[in-house]
Formats: structure tokens, C-alpha cells, sequence
């Protein structure tokens, strides 16, 4: 009994001394800065930084190749601990930006061209003569974007289209990535006033294919303040540096353009909305 | 799987009953011609007509500015009324020329002039075939004098003439090698005179005897010239399945039929060339196969290239009203479209008119991992897999698992229980795996 004891009690020294010898021996030096970072990091590994995850990200952001500011999910608040843990000064960059498609052409609106009866996304459905909706510039409804959000911020409505929610969107662009028709832009979180349409047809064709499309008439341009709405290519379309007035709807003869807490329930997540 | 021919395909309904007995009709010129820009595989040709130009039959609208690129020609004589974007056959929306013809269908310069072709040399055939806007005319549309300029190291020497016609309902090659047998074969001679090949197989499914019959009786005693009947099998007209079935040569993955020295040609390219030789005629028509339940009669019409799919139905005699599908190309590998607007291309070999109890209206489910497509693929690709890989986005997976391979032939999807659009899923996986090739260069 007792020489059991003694012999394991024994043998526990020696492994345990042997395995102090090889932490030592073996130690991998990690710096204590990057598991801090990666505490302070959102830990989505949703890749909108460029990298692989976030563990990734902390490294590079430690070893000082990526800015304090580099992960642009967790924005000024993430940007705020990591500088403080890289004992840096974080002066704040710009304005919060969120995600917002730019169509507002539902089922009940839009024209359809034929019946689509093949793999449910996006993606699949624009490479047979771009998606069923008769505007080419418009918001297929099959959940792309959706399905595709780290953050489950994107809703698909009833009436067919995608809405972003400013509250959950962080920022990461995935989205507007992943839309086939290159419809969902990037936009300050604090603007209300946009113009929901992509549509680059002719008016009297947007007028044929949908009933709440840009049809040029340009009387936005007018209202809103020198340079704040311009058009483009039979789009008017919104510079965001400018702040507009929510007068400019109300202008707007097809209900394309959009004030985010005003009209109609399904509006008030259409547009995207202040913090 | 039958002794003789590849591995895996399918038996579809082949339905070729319904027009494989009408003799082909010149259709007359319609009202307004709509002519694609974009007519080939490869890069499009830039137009060079405008608005209000007046255009001779056979004067060139689009030239071909890269070498994988073929010029298009004006079908008949007339005004250029308008250039706008139509439906294109293919699935996408694109730029055409809409040509109102003035009646008098006037050669341009230098057209329909026929010439000794004895004295040709292989430079001069093969000019002769770029000039003329030859595509594959089978339905890829491959540029003709592409394959036929492989580089040196790649000696050609086998020309296989593909008349398989495997696609159901489709009659074009058909009654094309019964009623011009001579021509095809002349066609076939001067590709063959291009890259030197000695031996020539005209290769016929066996559901086609009077054509087997028609190009026997033609070849006979023409040197190197010899008719292979295949086994009816889809998709036997497919380029690397015939190439196996007639020489057991396996074309290598990503790898194109001059890597195993071999060309093919389809029976309707040979037929143009042909005619673009000996008489100088562009590319300007083509056989459609018009067919199916849908319409009144089905025909093998010779219509110009731009004319519209409303023309064509009007000449067959309407649509029946429950008519619910029209397919441009069979039904295997054709696109399904939704205006009547589009219009015949080099590559239309036929349009099918379906009624609505032919089609099936299905939900797909999800994958019971049966293994029924890879038994059927053709290219001995895992079809389920690839369907996975795609559905969950990992594209990576998906080109290492060969996507790149598919040939788009939908035999997966024909016998897959759970109805999965397996193509549909490839055809975005390919497109996904070419875009990230494109951007990682």
C-alpha cells in the first residue's frame, strides 16, 4: 500500500516536472495584446475585414499592420476599446454607415415578366434574362442577401422585396457583395431621406414596369438643396453629404422617394433610420 | 450501358415523329429581321452599321475584333430602322439591329459568286470560313475557324461530322443530311483539306435510317470518307461523348478535342461552310426545327437568321391556347423564353412549343443521396455533391470537384427523383467559380 502510494506520488513528480520543463522548453510567446483585442473584437468571423476571422484580425491589429479602426462591424465602440488596449488615441472616423436597397418595387407594384419556377436565390435567378421582374434594376425577392447577413439584419417583406434593418446592420458590406443586381448601397446610418429606385430606364419604360420607379422628372433635383440630389443616367440619385429636407418627398409625383419613420407600416423599415 | 458508346446518359422521350418527316420549307423574309450583335461563343463583334444606314444582303453589320470572335451579316437587303436591346434565345437581354428588308433581298459586292473550290488552299478555306461568320451551329456557337487553327504541336486526325441529333423533339441535322447530303459531305472535304485529316466519320444516331442511308450512298467511294451509326443514347451529339464513342479517346478535363487530335464539326457547320466557300454566302440562315404539341404544324423550316420567333409561329400555322412552355433549342439543354420577341441566332436549332399537360409542375426536395445523376452524368461527375457544394455556397469545393467540366447536358436533373434543378444550381456554380478566376487573375 504505502510503496504503491510513494511510487505514484513519485512518478506524478517526475511527469510533472517534465511537462514544467517543456512549457518552458516550448512556450509559444503570444502577445498578451492580441487575445485582448480578440475579447474585444465582435467574434463573428463574418470576414468583412479581409480575413480570415477575428482571431486573424487581432493578430495583424496587435502586431500593428491593421488600424485600430480595421474591423468595420463593431465601429466606433470596438474602435474605442482596441485603441485603448493598443494604447492608442481613437479620434472617431466618419459616420456610421448601413446598408439600404434601393428599390421599392414589391410584387404588388412591379411587373413580372414570366413565371420563375427554378432554385430559390438570387443569384441563380438573374442568369436566366436577369430575374423575372420586368425592371432590370429591381430587387428579385429571393433572399440572397438574407441568407447571407452574419448579423441577421436583412428581412425579406411579403411583398417580395429585401429591407435592411439600420438597427442590426453593422456595416459589413456582405450584402451589397452578394446582390446580383448591385442594388443595395452603403449609406449614413443618420440620413432619413432616400430615394428607393436603381432604375436607369427611360421613365416612360419605368412607368410600364413599375409604379413607384425614378422616372426622371428631375422635380427632386429641384427641391432639394444645390447638389444634394443629382441625376444620373435617368436616375436622380442622393449625395449623401448633403443633408435634404423630408419636403423632397412629398415632390416625388411616383412615391420613390422615402422619409424613414413616415407613411405607410411597410415604409417605416424601408428606408433606412437614424440611431 | 451499351457496348460501343460512353458512359452514363439517359433515354428521354425523343419525340422527332412530329416533324422528322416534313421536308425543310424556305421560309419567306419577314416584315422586320431583328439580328443579334452578340451571335458566337467568345467575344461579341462590334457593330458598324447606325441607324438609317441602308444594308445589301451579306454586308457585314458586326465585326469580329478578337480571333475567338465571328462577324455577322446583314440577312437580307433593307434599312436599318433601329438598334435596341431584344430577349436573346440564349437568357439574357442584348443589343440587335433591326433591319426592315426593302424586297428586293440584294447580294451585297462580291457575294453568292461561286468559285472553283478544287484550287483552294487551307489558308484561303479557312478565310474564306472566318469571313463568313461560321459558329458551331449545333447550339454552342463556337467560332468555326478557331477549331480549325489548333496550334503545331496539335496534329488533327480524325474530322468527326456530328449528326447524332440526340436532343428529343429536334429535326434540323435530320432532314438536312437527307435532303443535302452532297453539300455536307463537300463541307466536310474542305474542313478536312484545312488541317489535312485523312479519315472523316459521319456519326448518326440509329433512329435516323434514311439519313444513315442518305450520307452512306453520298460517301461511298469518296477516299477517307465512312458513316458510323451510333447507339441511340443522350447526349451522344455531345462533343466528348461522340469523340469516345467513335475513336475511344478521352478528351482530358478542362481539355479541348484537338488535345486528343480530334475535330468535330456539326453537319449544319459543314453545310455552311459549304455554302460560305464554293459560293460565297455568309452565315445568314439557318434550319430551325419547329415542333411540339403546341403548334398547329410542326415544320423543318430555312429561315433567315433574325427572324422572330412571332414570324415563325405565325408560318407554322399559330399556337394552340394552352400552349405553356416555348423552348429555343431542345428540350434537354434549350432555354425556356418568355417573349415571343426574340429571335432566330446562329445557334437556334429549334423551338419547342409545349402544352401545359406536357409539363410537369414540380417542388424539388432535398438531396436522398440516391446517386441515380452520377450514374447518368455523363462526364462522370458527382452531381449530387456538386448540387450540395452549391446550395451552401462553397464554390472552392465545387471547382475542385471539377464544376467547370459540367457540359450542361441534363441528364442529373431528368433522373433525379427529388426533382432538383441540378444544372441550374451548376450553371451558377460555373459562373461563381469563372468570376473569382477572373478576380484573383
Amino acid at each position: 500500500m504505502l510503496t504503491a502510494v510513494i511510487a505514484l506520488a513519485g512518478l506524478a513528480l517526475l511527469a510533472s516536472f517534465g511537462l514544467a520543463m517543456a512549457a518552458r522548453a516550448f512556450a509559444v510567446k503570444v502577445d498578451p495584446k492580441v487575445e485582448e483585442i480578440e475579447e474585444a473584437l465582435p467574434g463573428a468571423n463574418c470576414g468583412a475585414c479581409g480575413l480570415p476571422g477575428c482571431s486573424e484580425l487581432a493578430r495583424r491589429i496587435a502586431e500593428g499592420k491593421a488600424g485600430v479602426d480595421a474591423c468595420p462591424v463593431g465601429g466606433e465602440a470596438v474602435a474605442h476599446m482596441v485603441a485603448r488596449i493598443m494604447g492608442q488615441e481613437y479620434e472617431g472616423g466618419g459616420a456610421r454607415m448601413v446598408a439600404l436597397v434601393l428599390c421599392d418595387g414589391g410584387d404588388q407594384v412591379a411587373r413580372k415578366r414570366f413565371f420563375y419556377n427554378g432554385v430559390y436565390d438570387c443569384v441563380s435567378a438573374a442568369l436566366l434574362f436577369g430575374g423575372d421582374k420586368a425592371c432590370l434594376y429591381g430587387c428579385l425577392g429571393l433572399g440572397t442577401c438574407a441568407g447571407i447577413c452574419p448579423f441577421g439584419a436583412i428581412d425579406m417583406l411579403p411583398s417580395g422585396l429585401a429591407r435592411v434593418d439600420p438597427e442590426k446592420c453593422t456595416g459589413c458590406t456582405k450584402c451589397v457583395s452578394a446582390c446580383p443586381k448591385g442594388i443595395i448601397k452603403m449609406v449614413p446610418a443618420e440620413r432619413t431621406v432616400h430615394i428607393l429606385c436603381s432604375s436607369h430606364d427611360k421613365g416612360g419604360k419605368v412607368r410600364k414596369y413599375c409604379q413607384v420607379g425614378c422616372i426622371g422628372c428631375q422635380r427632386c433635383v429641384k427641391e432639394a438643396p444645390e447638389g444634394a440630389i443629382e441625376m444620373e443616367d435617368n436616375l436622380a440619385v442622393m449625395r449623401y453629404e448633403f443633408e435634404v429636407p423630408a419636403t423632397v418627398a412629398e415632390v416625388c409625383p411616383m412615391n420613390t422617394i422615402h422619409v424613414s419613420g413616415a407613411g405607410a407600416s411597410d415604409r417605416k423599415t424601408a428606408a433606412g433610420g437614424g440611431e | 450501358m451499351a457496348r460501343g458508346t460512353f458512359a452514363g446518359g439517359v433515354h428521354p422521350a425523343y419525340n422527332k415523329e412530329l416533324a422528322n418527316r416534313k421536308a425543310i420549307e424556305e421560309m419567306p423574309v419577314p416584315q422586320r429581321l431583328v439580328v443579334y450583335f452578340a451571335q458566337n461563343l467568345g467575344a461579341p463583334p462590334e457593330p458598324v452599321i447606325k441607324k438609317g444606314d441602308t444594308v445589301r444582303k451579306g454586308q457585314v453589320i458586326a465585326e469580329a475584333k478578337a480571333f475567338v470572335s465571328a462577324p455577322v451579316h446583314s440577312p437580307t437587303s433593307g434599312t436599318v430602322k433601329s438598334i435596341d436591346v431584344f430577349p436573346h434565345p440564349v437568357g439574357t437581354d442584348l443589343p440587335a439591329a433591326v433591319i426592315e428588308p426593302d424586297g428586293e433581298d440584294a447580294w451585297a459586292e462580291g457575294c453568292d459568286v461561286e468559285r472553283n473550290t478544287d484550287s483552294l488552299g487551307p489558308d484561303e478555306i479557312k478565310k474564306l470560313v472566318q469571313g463568313g461568320g461560321l459558329v458551331g451551329m449545333g447550339g454552342a456557337t463556337f467560332p468555326t475557324h478557331v477549331k480549325l487553327s489548333p496550334p503545331e504541336n496539335k496534329k488533327i486526325n480524325v474530322l468527326i461530322v456530328n449528326g447524332a441529333e440526340c436532343e428529343p423533339f429536334l429535326t434540323a441535322d435530320h432532314r438536312l443530311m437527307v435532303e443535302r447530303a452532297d453539300e455536307i459531305i463537300e463541307g466536310a472535304a474542305l474542313f478536312a483539306r484545312v488541317l489535312g485529316v485523312e479519315r472523316i466519320v459521319v456519326s448518326i444516331e440509329k433512329n435516323k435510317p434514311d439519313a444513315i442511308e442518305a450520307m452512306r450512298s453520298r460517301a461511298s467511294g469518296r477516299k477517307g470518307f465512312s458513316v458510323a451509326a451510333v447507339d441511340v443514347l443522350y447526349p451522344q451529339g455531345a462533343e466528348k461523348q461522340l469523340i469516345y464513342s467513335i475513336t475511344r479517346r478521352k478528351v482530358p478535363a478542362g481539355g479541348l478535342p484537338m488535345d486528343v487530335g480530334v475535330l468535330v464539326q456539326n453537319v449544319g457547320t459543314c453545310f455552311a461552310a459549304f455554302e460560305a466557300v464554293r459560293f460565297g454566302r455568309p452565315l445568314i440562315r439557318r434550319i430551325v426545327t419547329v415542333t411540339g404539341g403546341g403548334i398547329a404544324e410542326p415544320k423543318n423550316i430555312l429561315a433567315r437568321i433574325g427572324t422572330s420567333f412571332e414570324d415563325i409561329v405565325e408560318f407554322c400555322g399559330g399556337i394552340s391556347g394552352d400552349t405553356g412552355k416555348v423552348i429555343s433549342g431542345g428540350p434537354m439543354m434549350g432555354v425556356a423564353q418568355y417573349s415571343l420577341g426574340a429571335a432566330v441566332t446562329k445557334g437556334t436549332s429549334g423551338l419547342v412549343f409545349l402544352r401545359r399537360g406536357e409539363i410537369p409542375q414540380f417542388v424539388s426536395d432535398p438531396c436522398i443521396r440516391c446517386g441515380k445523376c452520377v450514374t447518368a452524368c455523363p462526364m462522370g461527375l458527382n452531381p449530387s455533391a456538386l448540387s450540395i457544394f452549391t446550395e451552401r455556397m462553397a464554390f472552392d469545393e465545387a471547382e475542385e470537384f471539377n464544376v467547370l467540366d459540367c457540359i450542361e447536358c441534363g441528364c442529373c436533373a431528368y433522373v433525379c427523383p427529388s426533382r432538383r434543378p441540378l444544372v441550374h444550381h451548376f450553371r451558377r456554380a460555373k459562373a461563381e467559380v469563372r468570376k473569382k478566376a477572373k478576380r484573383t487573375g
